[in-house]
């Protein structure tokens, strides 16, 4: 449309992309050595860096935080700037302190945990001065984004960039409310909590539940609702559908915190009003895999050519099941056997790395040429296998975790015919060997994966065709495929 | 006006969408966290509950920064199974001064809200040490490094922020904190002024050794104590109601 020429930031973008890539490799790979710590426990090796306590925490993070994270910085700065055909705000200097400062926060957060610096809350472990450092960056990343958007040449702010927002502001109040804390101050990096007990646990997990709900789904569908469409050269399924299941989402997620906490210390109404919004949340999140999967309509043999769009369509695929295993798990007489066991493990893990893993690979599939000017990427087979390496490492990965998590459950309530507890503790642990063994093997395989792709996206950028340079930039291919 | 209301107005106005946004998702967060800190019978009334020891205390941050509660959760729930298995249902009084509060999400090893005085000082020092060697199937990693000094340094200043923060530490409580500890861990300490302050405390070499305050004292000081606070015979049905 417009034929003016927009130079976009690019490098910071190049570099997040990359990072994307790098935190990925390292954040399975520590996951593949915890699993392991937790078939063969010799794998602790004696030492205290080396713990599986201190070292979930790295997991934890280096998948969320540094590669869902730098996917999310990565491809909402690219969006918003082709969406609103305006350069980001702030230009080159903005893109590179975002990104030096969110890799300061990584490696500052995983330092602690090794050395045993943590606050001991799930997913919110970096102590005050990692968390104040991380306020910053947010809000500098909220000045970016907000003020790109007010720049733009378009008169409507497109979809994903709803999404985007929506997580950005909602992920600031999380993080602000549930790490208020008083430090120590003893030089030691120790603080404690505003809220203690009960009042910690609803705040934790208010704040738990919508890490999984804004950082790692609305801020990744704000990730489909522009790379499918691109993928499939087709416009969104339905626009009315899109603002129904947005405003509906974001409304009942925030809700859904305390099915974390069900049959705890919590009062019952709260636990009753956190597992209604979860059976809710069904709905809007099922209207978003419709949005994302119906906009293949008509455009589905692009499954056999395009290996990236492969990529997203499955991670929709997941996302739709995650978000149906949810709900069920947030049932009262569900979670009674499924809480405390591997289910959970296994649920977050085919939300994880179906849909969050997959729609990145998707979106990196797409980037890369893209951002390196590259004709294509290096190789579709090496794309098709990671595909199915992946996903076959899912599959062992969760289905280990459905039959050690629901036996695990069954276990811990079985009755003898004298009326007495069936199993020990520990011949419960016993059971769980071969199915940890099981989980290994597909974390391997996720892993695997990845390092093809890294193989693969490292030859795109210094082997793969370059695309006519001298006659289009980068910039102006990019917005030739809008 | 709802009739001619359309979606075009939010989104093509960047503020608006922004405090909308906001607005929206604040709701819930609201309805749910405010009650919990204004309806009084959140926590039950029950009698028993005290701050936690110095020494206590230093084992829980040790408890904290381990990661313990990555693999044991703090919380029973009221089901039969682990009635038996574990005691009584876990109440909110019990982990009103937790901070952060341990309940933990995964059970890859049992349940420790009632762990204290199950197993003797002895068993838990030599478990924590090396867990296979009493549990041959356990995959708990060894904690053989916590038999070092306890860094005591912080106990006064902890005590000092956790009074800040409303836990009803005295004056008198963080004046004698570091003194109140030593005496924990050693049995033949004069325990008076500790029991005056820290009623059910319990004096005990824990790591087998009286002489010198280690981390595993202070671990296993803290593992003992868990859930034998509350007197669960002298409970009456009313106390235990929320809201």
């Amino acid at each position: 449309m417009a034929s003016r020429d927009i130079t976009y930031v690019e490098g910071p973008i190049k570099a997040f992309a990359i990072a994307t890539m790098f935190w990925g490799v390292v954040g399975f790979l520590v996951g593949v050595v915890i699993a392991s710590q937790l078939a063969w426990p010799l794998l602790n090796l004696d030492l205290e860096w080396t713990t599986f306590g201190r070292l979930r925490p790295v997991h934890t993070s280096a998948v969320i935080f540094a590669f869902g994270g730098n996917a999310l910085l990565c491809t909402s700065l690219y969006i918003v700037q082709r969406t609103c055909r305006a350069r980001l705000f702030g230009g080159d200097d903005m893109g590179w302190f975002l990104f030096w400062g969110y890799q300061f926060v990584i490696v500052t957060a995983a330092l602690g945990y090794v050395l045993g610096v943590t606050q001991g809350k799930e997913y919110a472990e970096p102590e005050w001065y990692v968390d104040l450092w991380l306020t910053v960056v947010w809000v500098f990343y909220l000045i970016a984004f907000g003020g790109t958007l007010i720049r733009r040449e378009e008169p409507h702010i497109y979809v994903a960039n709803w999404f985007f927002l929506a997580f950005i502001i909602t992920v600031a109040m999380l993080h602000i409310v549930n790490n208020l804390a008083l430090p120590v101050g003893d030089g030691s990096g120790k603080s404690y909590g505003l809220a203690a007990g009960v009042q910690d646990a609803m705040i934790q997990w208010w704040y738990g539940h919508n890490a999984v709900g804004f950082f790692l789904t609305a801020g990744f569908l704000g990730m489909m609702y522009y790379f499918i469409p691109k993928q499939a050269e087709r416009p969104v399924y339905s626009y009315r559908l899109s603002i129904v299941h947005f405003w509906a989402l974001i409304f009942l997620y925030i809700w859904a915190g305390p099915h974390h906490l069900h049959y705890t210390a919590l009062p019952d109404w709260a636990q009753t009003l956190g597992m209604v919004f979860s059976i809710m949340l069904w709905m809007p999140s099922w209207g978003g895999m419709i949005n994302g999967v119906m906009t293949l309509s008509g455009a589905w043999d692009k499954l056999r050519t395009n290996p990236g769009l492969r990529f997203s369509v499955t991670a929709v695929g997941f996302y739709g099941m995650s978000t149906f295993e949810g709900p069920v798990m947030s049932i009262k007489a569900v979670n009674a056997l499924s809480h405390y066991t591997d289910w959970t493990i296994g649920h977050v893990h085919s939300g994880a790395m179906g849909w969050v893993g997959f729609i990145t690979f998707g979106a990196l599939y797409w980037l890369f040429p893209v951002l390196w000017g590259k004709r294509s990427l290096y190789s579709e087979r090496l794309v098709a296998w990671h595909f199915w390496i992946a996903t076959l490492g899912i599959v062992l990965y969760i289905t280990a975790m459905w039959v050690s998590g629901i036996m695990q459950g069954l276990m811990w309530r079985a009755y003898d015919e004298m009326g007495f507890l069936q199993y020990s503790f520990i011949e419960t642990v016993a059971a769980m060997h071969p199915y940890y063994v099981i989980r290994f093997l597909g974390g391997v395989l996720y892993l695997s994966g990845a390092l093809i792709m890294a193989y693969n996206l490292w030859k795109t950028v210094t082997a793969a065709p370059v695309l006519e340079p001298a006659r289009v930039s980068p910039g102006a291919i990019a917005q030739a495929a809008e | 006006m709802f009739k001619r209301f359309s979606h075009a107005i939010i989104e093509k106005n960047v503020l608006l969408l922004g405090v909308l946004s906001l607005i929206t998702v604040s709701i819930g967060g609201l309805a749910q966290i405010v009650p919990l800190f204004t309806v009084e019978s959140t926590i039950e009334r029950v009698q028993g509950i005290r701050p936690y020891t110095p020494l206590e205390l230093m084992g829980r941050d040790i408890y904290v920064r381990e990661g313990c509660y990555v693999c044991h959760s703090q919380m029973v729930r009221p089901f039969r199974d682990e009635h038996e298995r574990y005691g009584h249902y876990s109440l909110a009084a019990e982990s009103m001064y937790d901070r952060p509060f341990q309940w933990g999400s995964k059970r890859s090893g049992p349940d420790l809200a009632r762990v204290g005085g199950r197993y003797s000082d002895d068993w838990q020092a030599q478990h924590l040490r090396s867990p296979r060697a009493l549990v041959p199937e356990s995959i708990m990693p060894p904690y053989a490094f916590l038999d070092r000094a306890l860094d005591t340094t912080r106990v006064q200043a902890s005590l000092r922020t956790q009074r800040a923060l409303g836990v009803p530490y005295t004056p008198e409580m963080i004046a004698n904190a570091l003194a109140d500890l030593r005496a924990q861990a050693n049995p033949d300490a004069d325990g008076s002024g500790l029991t005056s302050r820290y009623p059910r405390v319990r004096q005990s070499a824990f790591d087998g050794n009286p002489r010198d305050v280690t981390e595993m004292d202070a671990l296993v000081a803290y593992l003992q104590m868990l859930g034998t606070l509350v007197n669960f015979r002298d409970v009456t049905p009313e106390q235990l109601r929320q809201q």
